[in-house]
């Protein structure tokens, strides 16, 4: 029962160790770094595992029973975003060691599992202060990571988030102080039992608190109008951080699932759909906002930070349902996204190596022009919901169970056309970078006055097998996701019957004491 | 007490908020530091306000007590914004020396092209 405990616990001593022991040399510290995260996959499968049988596990810290003491709930939601967090978190580490990505600045790897340690916390803990504990750790290492580099731009735009995150944080605290003035607890177990019968004049300040939080959560989700930082942040940070970023939003549409589902959900008097009726239209602009920004930037990752913005928003309608068949939708969407995103990222990083300039503008092709113009067609289909990939599937299971008369015509039209503007807006980007790129007038006074000078100052290494390997990993990921979509599916149903039987979640937590 | 409390946790969060507005570094840590201080008193007011008593549940019946739970909160939020602080000093001390001005806004930010490289 303590491997419950182990995605945490392994990258919180990894990464002292990789800062202290192993800051001076690189090779051992990917090594470490590699190892620890590869051993992450392996018992957030076993974890995963654990899970099917429908079971929900308590992790009790200190053995304190739950309602006082803090906890770590297991159940296949968060076995599932833990695995999720630990496949991809592989991938990025290939790709910044393949890179070098990790050696232009220090600490990157015990920055990284520190990140690691603060994600899987904030999946597992069943507590919703700890909760707020565990953004703080994913927090304060995602800053070091974000400027990881350094860099006049990047530095700017790394401020900006940390400013963000932090007046983020303390309307996090401001909810938690509202929610444990009005209920007493801050388990999440013992707070969904209470709010069935909240008193009624308490239950204006409830809802106050779970609008609180919502904001919180759809700060980190990037969801309007609290959308604004992440173009910035994605399109600055170094492009395996992006990536990595990917799974960061998905906390947020986690934590709404999971907090504003359970505690604030359907069926609870005080707040009865009150989540469903902000979430709902936000998502939409949300939808809006990512089209429009992918069809008008003008550099390659601002378009690719757009269209994660429009996924969000893809994302959060089918949450916004708050029923088990939307919740599985959306879940398959979740993970679709999550490599969607962080395949665009991480080719967007071998392609602007080469070219030298991040602008959308016409320049000559640079090598292995027909390989990167491939994955980019297939990662942007995947990102924009073209059939073969798991994107289509994901927006096809969203509309299904959106045929709400009051929901179907925003949630339907909104994301068809969100999707043919992000497909124009990536048509348009990969003809530029990629088609057009003979640049006629900047090609030709080149030849003309140093033909062979040419060359010499340009002429980018091409991409081996290791720096293509994490891109193709992605692709494989979403190309299977899309094969083995019924058994995923399967398990995402189950999964989401499970987060909506709340007796059970809160006979788990509390055991017998709690559940009369 | 209440009215003193209530007041002063509005007038801490009114200033960290307009603080934080003015979007120059410096202006922006402090207002965060007052919105951290805001938040800290609210936290322990969440607790129900009691003044001269301990923070332990009593053996004896009927002796009042104040609610422990908030204080370990407020000392963790204490905790938690002291480091953010920090880390927001040092890289509003690096962006600030990197770009030669302290706005925390990046103008042209995101969809921009060359305008980054313009001012380099």
């Amino acid at each position: 029962m303590h491997w419950i405990i182990a995605p945490v616990l392994l990258p919180a001593l990894l990464a002292p160790m990789i800062g202290f022991v192993m800051r001076h040399d690189i090779v051992l510290a990917r090594a470490a770094s590699f190892a620890g995260t590869a051993c992450l996959v392996g018992i957030s499968a076993l974890l995963l595992s654990m899970t099917l049988g429908g079971e929900t596990f308590v992790y009790r810290l200190g053995d304190w029973q739950p309602p006082f003491g803090i906890v770590l709930v297991l159940d296949r939601l968060s076995a599932l975003m833990v695995l999720l967090t630990s496949v991809l978190a592989l991938i990025v580490l290939w790709h910044a060691a393949a890179t070098g990505w990790d050696s232009r600045g220090r600490h990157f790897h015990a920055l990284f599992q520190f990140q690691l340690m603060g994600v899987a916390g904030a999946f597992l803990t069943g507590d919703v202060f700890n909760l707020f504990v565990f953004f703080e750790v994913l927090l304060i290492a995602s800053y070091g990571l974000m400027i990881h580099g350094g860099g006049q731009q990047r530095l700017g735009a790394g401020l900006q988030y940390i400013v963000i995150n932090l007046a983020g944080s303390t309307l996090f605290l401001f909810a938690l102080g509202v929610l444990y003035a009005t209920t007493g607890t801050l388990n999440l177990a013992d707070l969904t039992l209470r709010m069935q019968d909240i008193p009624v004049e308490d239950a204006a300040l409830v809802r106050v608190a779970a609008m609180l939080l919502m904001i919180v959560f759809a700060v980190k989700a990037a969801l309007f109008p609290v959308q604004f930082w992440l173009p910035g942040t994605y399109a600055n940070a170094p492009a395996p951080v992006a990536a990595l970023f990917a799974i960061m939003t998905k906390v947020g549409a986690y934590a709404i699932i999971r907090v504003h589902g359970s505690a604030f959900g359907p069926g609870i008097e005080a707040t009865d759909g009150q989540s469903a009726a902000w979430l709902f239209p936000a998502a939409i602009v949300t939808i809006a906002i990512g089209a429009v920004g992918v069809l008008g930037a003008r550099r390659l990752l601002p378009l690719i930070s757009f269209s994660v913005v429009g996924s969000m928003g893809t994302l959060l309608i089918a949450v916004a349902a708050f029923t088990p068949e939307a919740t599985t939708a959306g879940l398959y969407y979740l993970l679709h996204s999550t490599f969607a995103a962080a395949a665009l990222f991480l080719l967007a990083d071998l392609v602007l190596a080469r070219r030298g300039s991040e602008a959308l503008s016409l320049l000559p092709a640079t090598v292995q022009n027909g390989l990167f113009a491939a994955l980019f067609f297939a990662a942007a289909i995947g990102m924009a919901g073209m059939p073969p990939l798991s994107g289509f599937l994901g927006k096809l299971f969203v509309f299904g169970p959106l045929r709400d008369p009051g929901m179907i015509i925003w949630a339907w039209s909104s994301v068809l056309i969100g999707s043919l503007l992000t497909i124009v807006g990536f048509a348009r980007a990969g003809s530029i970078l990629f088609w057009k790129s003979t640049a006629p007038e900047a090609g030709a006074p080149r030849t003309v006055q140093e033909p062979e000078g040419r060359a010499e100052p340009e002429a980018p290494a091409r991409a081996g097998v290791a720096q293509l390997v994490p891109t193709f990993a992605t692709l494989a990921i979403l190309a299977s996701l899309a094969v083995f979509a019924g058994p995923v599916v399967d398990f995402l149903e189950a999964t989401s019957l499970q987060l909506y039987d709340r007796s059970n979640y809160i006979e788990a937590v509390l055991g017998q004491s709690g559940g009369n | 007490m209440e009215l003193l409390v209530a007041s002063s946790v509005g007038v801490l969060t009114a200033s960290g908020v307009y603080l934080l507005l003015r979007l120059r570094a410096f202006p922006v840590i402090l207002g965060l530091a007052l919105l951290s201080y805001a938040v800290n008193v609210f936290l322990f007011s969440s607790g129900r306000l009691a003044i001269n008593l301990p923070p332990i549940l009593s053996k004896y019946e009927g002796a009042a007590y104040t609610d422990p739970l908030p204080q370990a909160l407020v000392l963790t939020a204490i905790v938690i914004s002291f480091g953010m602080t920090a880390v927001l000093v040092l890289v509003a001390l690096a962006a600030y020396l990197e770009r030669g001005n302290d706005r925390v806004n990046i103008d042209g930010e995101g969809a921009d092209p060359g305008d980054g490289e313009a001012r380099l």
